[in-house]
């Protein structure tokens, strides 16, 4: 029986692991932004517990102070605590970001994969539908769910969701189209493998990167959208504080107390930030275009 | 020696920690040709690359000189560490550079009259018109039919080897003093690689350029070079003329690489038992293509009326140049594509119907690829389990896992590799990996489809010699798929050749290498590099 002689281990054994995560540790910019966003995720979780006021304590005597010792963001026409409403619009924010995009995750990357793995007509057809979907702003496709279902909560995911779904579907699709004529699901193929294991074993982990990337991304949308969408009032109803519903109701005040207006947007212009910011170092990382690169170009003489 | 038109002297490289190229020196006069020879991971592109200047590594090191001769109206030039105006000038005009793709160094979207006109107006000056011309001239020179029609092709309109012609040309363009050319064949059929070949000998010639040539295979370096190094790990382990290089190789990795050669007329397999039942039997396939071009659709007939049989135990070498048809009848065994027309039956089982899943257990596949056919995020054990569970062939996750540590074995490599991804193998470990994936379900026939086609010819050798012992040891059938006779020849008991999807000459190997009939594959025997180099032949 032949053994690898040296000259066949050598290059292995000098191969370092390239861990997607010490790549991304290596980045100060990626690892500031996912600091800010524990950060974020802790606030938005114990923001009941960690408000100083409760949101709807109105003081009518303090109202539209500035800024200080006891009102740290300061207070609005009502009095309330602008720090304290911060807090929990936050929260309200993510909830809604991450649950649409979540929605929009699992629905449209189902679609996009189904679609581009079993090809011929139904990839065309659902295709088309997504094409057409693409065609609406997301504004405006928002605004006519919010319509037909009423403003709220629930309304709000879901417009949002519905919104994201096609530019996942889309990923998931350009994806698939390019692995699933990879050598290694061919020669899957030939052993007779069934179409989930495929899916779930060669497909999915291979277009995982995009995705991620994509989720990230489209969370710091989620959260622009349903500002804008609050804004309108067509998203999170009084009195639950909104950031965007903070900002529409500072408008009157914006020459007395420019605090209303700046602490909300701050809290938008960070979290929208963050996740941009950790996007683009995810996208460094796990685009297996690159990350093939890095690796061919570390392994050639 | 003359005066050499590149110098190099005690070159260095070296990234983060590690030295890639070790203090190489040497030259390479007017007229000569330098072959470089060393496995992949050697060192031989870094070398040539930090030569010329050309290396875009980040945080690469060099350190040492490397000298271009001063031509009639210019001072000698030194390239490691030269401003970017300076290589500006010498790249293109004064180097011209092939690389080993041809697929991927040309732009797609540039006719071949521009690519080519692109650096003659950029280092000579020229006009739209002269350009043109010249472009016309050097088409005619690297020997491309109807130069005229082809100047306004794009490289997709191209076969492999045309487009390595292009490349060429443009590499010529400026005539240039010296030519690098960095595995020039390595991804073409041997009928192309020998064309190409002669064509560098005969352009050298003409234009009496200097040329280093980059190579894995030795035999390749035999037909071109006048002088040779050796490299290994980053250090020319031998420099000297071709001629001593074959004839009195002073180090080990030298004989080995020599002996690591495709050579025609080497023993082949031992003889198998004649009267062995037939497990494969093909009988008239036929498969047809849609093609939808801007023209229209049109069908490539892929497969014509093909039939052959393998009998237990034996190879059958299945040859052809790339577009013969060979890897469609691979496709159309293992199900990946669906024939027109024809039957084949396993052990007089079809091949085609309800029992197809059970049959897919008795035939697995090997692919050329080893980077591509092993899934990047799954480790070496869980690919080689995959058949083992999708047949349910080992119960519970212990019994797999005895069974893929006996498959590793089985192919020479450590049961600890298991747990390496595909990117922690160098290109012969993971072909193991693909080939032990393939034997475990016990497969009464394996396809190797160009299995070792794209491997340093040091680790075809030793790929060669396992399945070899494979077949000895577990009675195995092998339908051998292959480009190169020489290795088609060590391996086969039977040998089909194909040329555009039809059967040139089938019958046992040993007649057929013995006394070939057809042209064709008298021409395919021609092109595979002999075991003496050139300039041992008289004349």
């Amino acid at each position: 029986m032949t053994t690898c002689t040296p000259a066949d281990t050598t290059t292995a054994e000098e191969q370092t692991r390239l861990s997607a995560v010490r790549l991304l540790a290596g980045n100060p910019v990626t690892v500031v932004s996912a600091i800010v966003l524990a950060v974020l995720v802790v606030v938005a979780i114990t923001a009941q517990w960690i408000a100083p006021f409760g949101v709807n304590d109105i003081d009518v005597p303090n109202a539209l102070r500035p800024p200080g010792g006891e009102h740290w963001f300061g207070t609005d026409e009502l009095g309330r605590d602008i720090f304290s409403r911060v807090l929990v619009a936050i929260q309200a924010s993510l909830r809604v970001a991450v649950v649409s995009v979540a929605f929009a995750v699992v629905v449209g990357v189902t679609i996009g994969l189904i679609a581009s793995y079993r090809g011929g007509w139904l990839d065309t057809v659902v295709m088309r539908v997504v094409d057409v979907m693409f065609a609406f702003p997301v504004l405006l496709l928002a605004l006519a769910v919010v319509a037909i279902l009423g403003p709220g909560v629930t309304t709000t995911i879901l417009a949002i969701g519905s919104v994201y779904t096609p530019i996942f579907a889309r990923v998931a699709r350009a994806s698939t189209l390019s692995v699933r004529v990879e050598p290694f699901v061919q020669v899957s193929r030939t052993m007779g493998t069934g179409h989930l294991y495929m899916l779930g074993r060669h497909i999915l982990p291979n277009i995982a990167g995009p995705l991620i990337v994509q989720t990230s991304l489209s969370l710091a949308f989620a959260i622009l959208s349903e500002a804008a969408l609050s804004f309108l009032g067509l998203g999170i109803q009084p009195p639950q504080p909104s950031l965007g519903r903070m900002i529409f109701d500072s408008q009157g005040f914006v020459t007395l107390a420019w605090w209303m207006a700046v602490f909300p947007g701050a809290a938008i212009v960070v979290t929208v930030l963050a996740f941009n910011l950790l996007g683009d170092g995810l996208r460094d990382v796990l685009d297996p275009k690159q990350r093939t690169m890095i690796e061919a170009r570390r392994r050639s003489g | 020696m003359a005066d050499p038109v590149l110098g190099v002297r005690d070159l260095r490289v070296r990234i983060g920690r590690r030295e890639i190229v070790r203090g190489i020196s040497f030259d390479v006069a007017r007229d000569q040709t330098l072959g470089i020879v060393g496995e992949s991971g050697s060192g031989k592109s870094m070398t040539v690359l930090a030569a010329t200047g050309l290396l875009d590594a980040p945080g690469a090191v060099i350190s040492g000189t490397s000298t271009l001769a001063g031509a009639a109206d210019s001072a000698p030039a030194q390239l490691v560490g030269a401003s970017a105006r300076l290589l500006r000038e010498v790249h293109g005009g004064r180097i011209g550079f092939v690389f080993q793709d041809p697929g991927t160094s040309l732009n797609p979207l540039l006719t071949v009259e521009r690519q080519i006109t692109e650096s003659l107006e950029a280092h000579r000056n020229m006009t739209r018109q002269q350009a043109r011309g010249r472009a016309l001239e050097l088409l005619e020179a690297v020997g491309l039919p109807q130069p005229q029609t082809r100047l306004n092709s794009y490289p997709h309109q191209l076969s492999g080897g045309q487009r390595q012609r292009v490349m060429i040309a443009i590499a010529l363009a400026c005539d240039p003093e010296l030519l690098i050319a960095d595995e020039p064949t390595t991804s073409l059929d041997v009928t192309t690689q020998a064309q190409i070949i002669d064509l560098v000998r005969d352009l050298q010639r003409d234009f009496g350029t200097a040329v280093v040539w980059i190579s894995h295979d030795l035999g390749v370096i035999g037909q071109v070079a006048d002088d040779v190094t050796v490299l290994q790990d980053g250090q020319a382990v031998e420099q000297a003329p071709v001629l001593d290089v074959f004839d009195n190789p002073q180090q080990p990795y030298t004989r080995e690489l020599l002996n690591a050669r495709p050579l025609i007329g080497a023993p082949g397999p031992p003889p198998a038992d004649s009267e062995a039942p037939v497990l494969l039997r093909v009988e008239g396939l036929d498969v047809r293509f849609p093609v939808t071009t801007p023209v229209g659709r049109s069908t490539v007939h892929a497969v014509k009326d093909l039939s052959f049989q393998i009998r237990h135990g034996t190879t059958l070498g299945l040859v052809g140049e790339s577009g013969s048809g060979k890897s469609t009848v691979a496709a159309s065994l293992t199900g990946l594509v669906k024939p027109d027309a024809g039957a084949a039956s396993l052990d007089g089982l079809g091949v085609r119907g309800a029992a197809v899943k059970a049959l897919r257990r008795r035939i697995s596949l090997v692919f050329q690829d080893p980077f591509s056919s092993l899934n990047p995020r799954t480790r070496a054990g869980a690919a080689i389990g995959e058949p083992l569970w999708v047949h349910r062939l080992a119960k519970g996750k212990q019994a797999r896992q005895k069974r893929v540590a006996e498959l590793l074995e089985l192919v020479g490599l450590p049961a600890a590799f298991a747990s390496r991804y595909p990117h922690e193998l160098s290109g012969g470990q993971r072909q193991r990996v693909s080939i032990a994936r393939a034997l475990a379900t016990e497969p009464d026939l394996l396809i190797l489809d160009e299995s070792t086609a794209s491997l340093d010819v040091s680790v075809q050798a030793r790929v060669l010699d396992l399945l070899a012992d494979l077949q000895r040891e577990l009675n195995l059938t092998y339908l051998f798929i292959g480009h190169d006779l020489a290795v088609i020849q060590r391996m086969s008991h039977d040998v089909l050749v194909m040329r555009d999807g039809e059967a040139v000459e089938y019958r046992p190997a040993a007649q057929l290498f013995e006394s070939p009939e057809q042209d064709y594959t008298r021409a395919l025997l021609a092109a595979v590099p002999p075991a003496r180099p050139r300039s041992a032949l008289p004349g």
